[in-house]
C-alpha cells in the first residue's frame, strides 16, 4: 500500500531539511522515493503542518522493578488518573508513574514513537523487559547498569587484562538484552553496602580500592573499543549535591577526549554561593559542554509539581529519603550487582531550592549551542513526568512565556541564575534535533529520527499552532512504521513495539570466569541470567531490532 | 520460550528454576520416574519435591462433574463470566504469563482480580505505601550479611532451601575467610535445625510470643534513639534479653532481618512488619542494615508485580466500572463472597495440589492442576497444566528484583492457564 503525505513542511535535521514543503511517500512501514507513476492508496493532505520523525525519549524510566515499586508505593499518583479500557486500548492508570500500556499511548499521544529505559540493573533484566513488552505501541531498548556490579569491580581492582573486561561488558549486553550501558554513581551503590556515605571522583572504594575515575574511564574506553555508537551513559557521582559541578566539571575532564554522555546534568550542575549556599553552576557547566564536542548530555528538567524520584543510586536516594514527600520511600541493596531508590517528591514553585532547579535546567538549555549533543529529558519520572514535555517546549520555543513563568515561581531563586538574562528561543529545527535525530544518531539507530528514504516510517504531523505546548501535547497525526495509531491525539490503532538491541562482539570464553562466579556467589545460575530472544519476541508481543556496532577495536 | 534441550541424557534438565515457592531456586536437576511423572535429581527440598514428584494425571474437563471437551469448557465458562455481574478472579497461583492473561481477561469481563495469598501480601504492601523499607535480595544477603535474625517466621517451612543457600553457604565474595554468622530465632516455636556447617557461630532462640515481636523491635527503636528503658520485661522478654539482641545488632556490619508476612497472621499484623522496618530504616542513619521479606508461595510475587505494572495497583482491583480501582478492603475476595456482592468466582491454582477455593455456594470455574483437592464440585472444571513443568514461563522471586523462565519439562496434554484464559477471552 502506498501512502502519501502530501504539502507538509518538513523538518528533517538528519537530513538538513529545515521546513521544506515535500511530499513523503510510505510503502511497507518504510519512506520511499517518490514513484514516478505514483498510484497512491492512502493520501493525507497535510498542507501547512509541520512533519517530524516520531519523537525519541533517550532517557525515561518507564520499565523494571523500581518502577513498579513505585507504582505499588503511591496509589496516590493514580486515584483520579484511571483509564478504562477501550475497543482499543487496555485500561491503566497513572500521572507520573503511569501503569505500563497507559505509558505507551501516553507517549504515542505526544506524537513519540520510542523510548529507552536508562537503568536496567542486569538482575533485574527480565523484568525490565516484560514491563517494557507490557509497554503499547512505542519501541523500547534499555541500557544495563555496570559499575557497582561485584563482577566488574573484581576485574578492575584485580587490574584484570583489559580485552576481558571489555568481554564482560559486551556479554553483559548480550545477555541483558541492552543496547546501551549505564554507570549510576560509579562504584557508590556498591560502597553504600560497605557503609561509605559518599564517594567523590577520586576516593577509593573501602573494599576494592578502586575510584568512580577509574569505573568511569574504564567503561568508556571499554564501550568505543567495542564500538558500542552510544557512549557510556554517565549518571555522576554527588547528583544534587550542592557544589557537585565541580565533580561534573572534573568527570568531563577526565574523560580525556573519551566520548561521554552526561545524564540528567541539571542534577549536577550546582554550587555553593549565596545565603542558601545553593546556587547555579549551568554556565560552567554549559561552557564545559560546548568546549569538549566528546561529550553529550541530556537535562533531566525539573518540572513542578508531584512526582517519584526512582535511582539506582542507593547512596544518594538514602540521603533524599530526608524530602520524601508523602513520607514513606524503598531502598535497596540488590544482588551484588546494583541497588534502587524510590523517593516520592513534589517539587514546588515557590520553593528556593526547587525553584532554582527549575532555572539551573533551562539554563541549560539555552546555554548549551549544540542541539545535536543535547537531549530533551525530565529524566522522567525523576524531574516530572514526561507528559511534560509539551510545556518544556514552550519554555524554550517562546521567551514571553518563558518570562510569565519565571514571574510565578521564587524570585530569590532567579538572583542566583543567569536565566532571566536569555533571550534565546528554539526553533522548530532544533528541538527536531533534541527530541528525534539527536537522540536516534547518539544510541546508533539506524533508521530511525529522521525521514530520509529508507527510513522506518515513524511519523508525526502537528498543526503549526504558534501555542507551542498545545502544537506539541496533541499531533494531528501518527505513524508508527507507516501505520495510522493517533488522530487528533487520540489512539485509533495499537500495536506491539520492537525492542532495540546492540550486540557488539566478545570472546565466548568469558562465560568460563562467569560460570564459577555464578555459581560460588550468585543465587541465579549463570544460563538463567542469561535472556535468550526469544524471551523478547515474546509469540508476537515482541521484536528485537539489532542496531549495528562498529568494528570491535584489540 | 522453547525449553533448552537435555544435556544429560533423555529428559535429564539441569539449571532448572522451581516454581513452588518464592526463592525460585534454580539450580534443581529433573529428570523422568516413568509415567510422565518426575524426579528431583539434585538440589531438591520438601516443596519441589511434592511438586515436581507429584503423580502426572491428565483429567478431562468437566461441567457439573460431567466430562466434555476443553473448547465446550472454554465456551461455557465465557457465558458464565459474561452473564455475570462481577466476576472474581481468584486463587491466582500461577506466573507471569498467567496473571497477564487474568488481567486482560479482567479488564474485558469487568471483575475482580485478588490472590490467595493476598491477606499476607498486603502485610508488607501496607507498610509499603505508608512509610517504606529498606530491603536486601537472597544474593547480597547470601555474601554479605554477618547477622540473621529471623523474625517470627518457619522460614526453613515456607523455603526449605533458605539456610542452605543463603545462610550457611561456606564462600562469601568478601572474603576467603568468612566471619561465622550469627543466626537469631525471635519467636517461640520456630524450627532452627537448618542453621548449621561451618559458617554458622551462635544460633540463639529467642521464644517470644509472635505478636510480641512489635513490641521488641518498638523497643529496639527506643534504644536506638536512646531512651532509657525500665521495664524488667519487654514484649515478655526480660529485658536484658532484648539488650542483648541489640548489642548483637549494634556488633553487625550487616545485619538482614528476615520475616514471612504469612507468620503475622493476627490483628494488626501488618504494624510488626511496619516496626520491624521502622527499625532497620533508623539503623541506616549510620549503619548498614537490612530486611528480607520470605515466602512468596503460589506465585503471589509474579501476580502481585504483574498486576501493580499493569494496573498500577498491587491486587485487590476491580474492572467493574471499566476503569482499574483498588481498594483493599472491599476488592477482598472473601468478603465478596461472602456478602455475596460477587455471583461468580474463577479460581486459579496452576501449581500446588493444596490450593482449593474458599468453600462458598456462588457458582465457581476452576482452572487447576488435575490434582487439586476440591472440597466441592465446582461448576466447570479445567484441568491445567503448570508453569515450569508443563509448559514454559517466567516467575518474579519473592525479593522483587530477579526473576526466572520456567522450563517446560515433559510432554503434557494439559492446555497452560494462559492459553485457556485467552480462548475465555476471545469468547467473550
Amino acid at each position: 500500500m502506498l501512502i502519501k503525505l502530501t504539502g507538509g513542511r518538513i523538518y528533517d535535521p538528519a537530513n538538513e531539511v529545515d521546513g521544506e514543503v515535500r511530499d513523503i511517500f510510505i510503502e511497507n512501514g518504510r519512506i520511499v522515493s517518490p514513484p514516478p507513476n505514483p498510484k497512491v492508496d492512502h493520501e493525507y493532505p497535510v498542507h501547512g503542518r509541520v512533519i517530524m520523525a516520531g519523537g525519541i525519549d533517550p532517557h525515561s524510566h518507564i520499565g523494571g522493578g523500581k518502577m513498579t515499586i513505585a507504582r505499588m508505593m503511591l496509589p496516590e499518583d493514580h486515584i483520579g488518573q484511571e483509564f478504562a479500557r477501550t475497543d482499543i486500548t487496555r485500561a491503566g492508570v497513572g500521572y507520573a508513574i503511569p501503569s505500563t500500556m497507559t505509558a505507551g499511548y501516553r507517549y504515542a499521544e505526544m506524537g513519540y514513537t520510542a523510548a529507552f529505559e536508562p537503568a536496567m540493573l542486569p538482575s533485574n533484566a527480565r523484568q525490565a523487559h516484560m514491563e517494557l513488552a507490557d509497554t503499547a505501541i512505542i519501541d523500547k531498548g534499555a541500557f544495563a547498569m555496570l559499575g557497582s556490579d561485584d563482577f566488574f569491580l573484581r576485574q578492575l581492582a584485580a587490574k584484570s587484562d583489559f580485552s576481558a573486561i571489555k568481554d564482560y561488558i559486551a556479554w553483559t549486553m548480550h545477555a541483558t538484552q541492552a543496547i546501551a550501558v549505564k554507570v549510576v554513581n560509579p562504584g557508590g551503590i556498591s560502597a553504600f553496602k560497605f557503609n561509605q556515605r559518599k564517594l567523590d571522583l577520586d576516593e577509593k572504594h573501602t573494599y576494592y580500592g578502586v575510584s568512580p575515575r577509574d569505573i568511569i574511564v574504564t567503561l568508556a574506553r571499554g564501550l568505543k573499543e567495542l564500538g558500542v555508537v552510544h557512549p557510556i551513559h554517565i549518571h555522576g557521582c554527588n547528583l544534587g549535591v550542592p557544589g557537585g559541578v565541580e565533580t561534573t566539571l572534573a568527570t568531563i575532564k577526565g574523560a580525556e577526549g573519551l566520548p561521554i554522555h552526561l545524564t540528567h546534568i541539571q542534577f549536577h550542575s550546582y554550587g555553593t554561593e549565596g545565603d542558601m549556599k545553593f546556587s547555579s553552576a549551568a554556565a560552567q557547566v554549559a561552557e564545559a559542554v560546548n568546549t569538549n564536542p566528546n561529550v553529550s548530555c541530556d537535562v533531566g528538567q525539573v518540572m513542578f509539581g508531584q512526582t517519584c524520584t526512582a535511582s539506582g543510586d542507593s547512596m544518594r536516594q538514602f540521603v533524599n529519603t530526608r524530602s520524601a514527600y508523602p513520607k514513606k520511600w524503598v531502598v535497596m541493596d540488590i544482588e551484588c550487582d546494583a541497588g534502587c531508590g524510590v523517593v516520592p517528591f513534589k517539587y514546588r514553585d515557590k520553593s528556593f531550592v526547587n525553584a532554582l532547579q527549575w532555572a539551573i535546567g533551562l539554563e541549560l538549555f539555552l546555554l548549551i549551542n549544540d542541539p545535536w549533543r543535547l537531549f530533551l529529558t525530565t529524566d522522567h519520572p525523576n524531574g516530572g513526568p514526561f507528559t511534560c514535555y509539551p510545556h518544556l517546549i514552550r519554555l524554550l520555543m517562546d521567551k514571553t512565556f518563558r518570562q510569565e513563568m519565571m514571574q510565578t515561581i521564587n524570585q530569590d531563586a532567579l538572583k542566583y541564575s543567569t536565566l532571566s538574562t536569555l533571550d534565546r528561543e528554539y526553533t522548530l529545527y532544533e528541538i527536531a534535533i533534541m527530541t528525534r535525530a539527536g537522540p536516534a544518531r547518539s544510541l546508533g539507530l539506524a533508521d530511525r529520527g529522521h525521514l530520509g528514504v529508507g527510513a522506518c516510517a515513524d511519523i508525526t504531523v502537528y498543526d503549526d499552532n504558534p501555542d507551542r505546548e498545545a502544537m506539541f501535547a496533541t499531533p494531528e497525526l501518527l505513524f508508527k512504521n507507516g501505520e495510522l495509531i493517533v488522530r487528533n491525539g487520540k489512539i485509533v490503532k495499537a500495536v506491539n513495539g520492537a525492542t532495540h538491541v546492540a550486540r557488539p562482539s566478545y570472546d565466548r570464553s568469558i562465560e568460563r570466569q562467569l560460570k564459577p562466579y555464578f555459581d560460588d556467589y550468585n543465587t541465579v545460575r549463570m544460563e538463567n541470567f542469561r535472556l535468550s530472544d526469544d524471551e523478547i519476541t515474546d509469540n508476537g508481543r515482541g521484536s528485537l531490532i539489532i542496531q549495528p556496532t562498529k568494528a570491535r577495536v584489540a | 520460550m522453547e525449553s533448552e534441550k537435555s544435556t544429560n541424557g533423555a529428559n535429564h534438565y539441569e539449571n532448572v528454576a522451581c516454581p513452588f515457592c518464592g526463592m525460585a531456586c534454580d539450580d534443581l536437576d529433573i529428570g523422568p520416574s516413568g509415567n510422565g511423572s518426575l524426579k528431583v535429581l539434585k538440589n531438591g527440598c520438601a516443596r519441589s519435591v511434592a511438586g515436581f514428584e507429584r503423580p502426572f494425571i491428565e483429567k478431562s474437563p468437566e461441567i457439573d462433574g460431567k466430562n466434555v471437551s476443553l473448547d465446550e469448557a472454554i465456551a461455557a465458562a465465557a457465558r458464565l463470566i459474561r452473564d455475570s455481574r462481577l466476576p472474581i478472579f481468584g486463587g491466582l497461583g500461577t506466573d507471569v504469563e498467567g496473571t497477564r492473561a487474568v488481567m486482560a481477561l479482567a479488564e474485558r469481563g469487568g471483575g475482580v482480580v485478588d490472590h490467595a495469598l493476598s491477606a499476607s501480601v498486603y502485610r508488607n504492601v501496607r507498610v509499603m505505601q505508608s512509610s517504606g523499607w529498606l530491603t536486601t535480595t537472597l544474593t547480597e544477603a547470601r555474601n554479605r550479611a554477618d547477622l540473621f535474625i529471623i523474625a517470627g517466621s518457619d522460614i526453613n517451612k515456607s523455603n526449605p532451601r533458605f539456610f542452605e543457600r543463603i545462610v550457611c553457604n561456606e564462600a562469601s565474595m568478601f572474603s576467603d575467610n568468612p566471619p561465622k554468622r550469627t543466626v537469631i530465632f525471635l519467636g517461640e516455636g520456630l524450627d532452627q535445625s537448618a542453621a548449621k556447617g561451618e559458617r554458622i557461630g551462635d544460633v540463639l532462640t529467642i521464644p517470644c510470643k509472635i505478636d510480641r515481636i512489635g513490641e521488641i523491635l518498638d523497643a529496639m527503636r527506643a534504644i536506638q534513639k536512646g531512651a532509657a528503658i525500665t521495664a524488667d520485661t519487654i514484649g515478655g522478654l526480660p529485658r536484658a534479653t532484648v539488650e542483648d539482641l541489640f548489642a548483637r545488632y549494634k556488633a553487625s556490619t550487616y545485619g538482614v532481618i528476615v520475616w514471612n508476612p504469612a507468620s503475622f497472621d493476627f490483628p494488626g499484623g501488618d504494624l510488626t512488619v511496619q516496626t520491624i522496618c521502622e527499625f532497620i530504616k533508623e539503623s541506616n542513619a549510620t549503619s548498614r542494615f537490612a530486611g528480607l521479606s520470605l515466602g512468596g508461595n503460589e506465585g503471589s510475587p509474579s501476580v502481585t508485580a504483574v498486576c501493580a505494572w499493569q494496573s498500577g495497583y498491587p491486587l485487590r482491583v476491580s474492572y467493574a466500572n471499566g476503569k482499574p480501582e483498588y481498594d483493599a478492603e472491599r476488592y477482598d475476595a472473601t468478603r465478596l463472597l461472602a456478602s455475596r456482592e460477587s455471583d461468580l468466582l474463577v479460581w486459579l491454582a496452576s501449581f500446588g495440589d493444596d490450593l482449593v477455593p474458599p468453600d462458598t455456594d456462588v457458582p465457581t470455574i476452576v482452572l487447576g492442576t488435575p490434582g487439586l483437592k476440591l472440597k466441592r464440585q465446582p461448576k466447570i472444571f479445567i484441568p491445567v497444566g503448570t508453569p515450569g513443568v508443563d509448559h514454559v514461563g517466567r516467575a518474579i522471586r519473592v525479593d522483587n528484583v530477579v526473576s526466572l523462565p520456567l522450563r517446560k519439562l515433559r510432554q503434557s496434554k494439559l492446555p497452560s492457564a494462559p492459553d485457556v484464559l485467552a480462548s475465555i477471552e476471545a469468547a467473550l
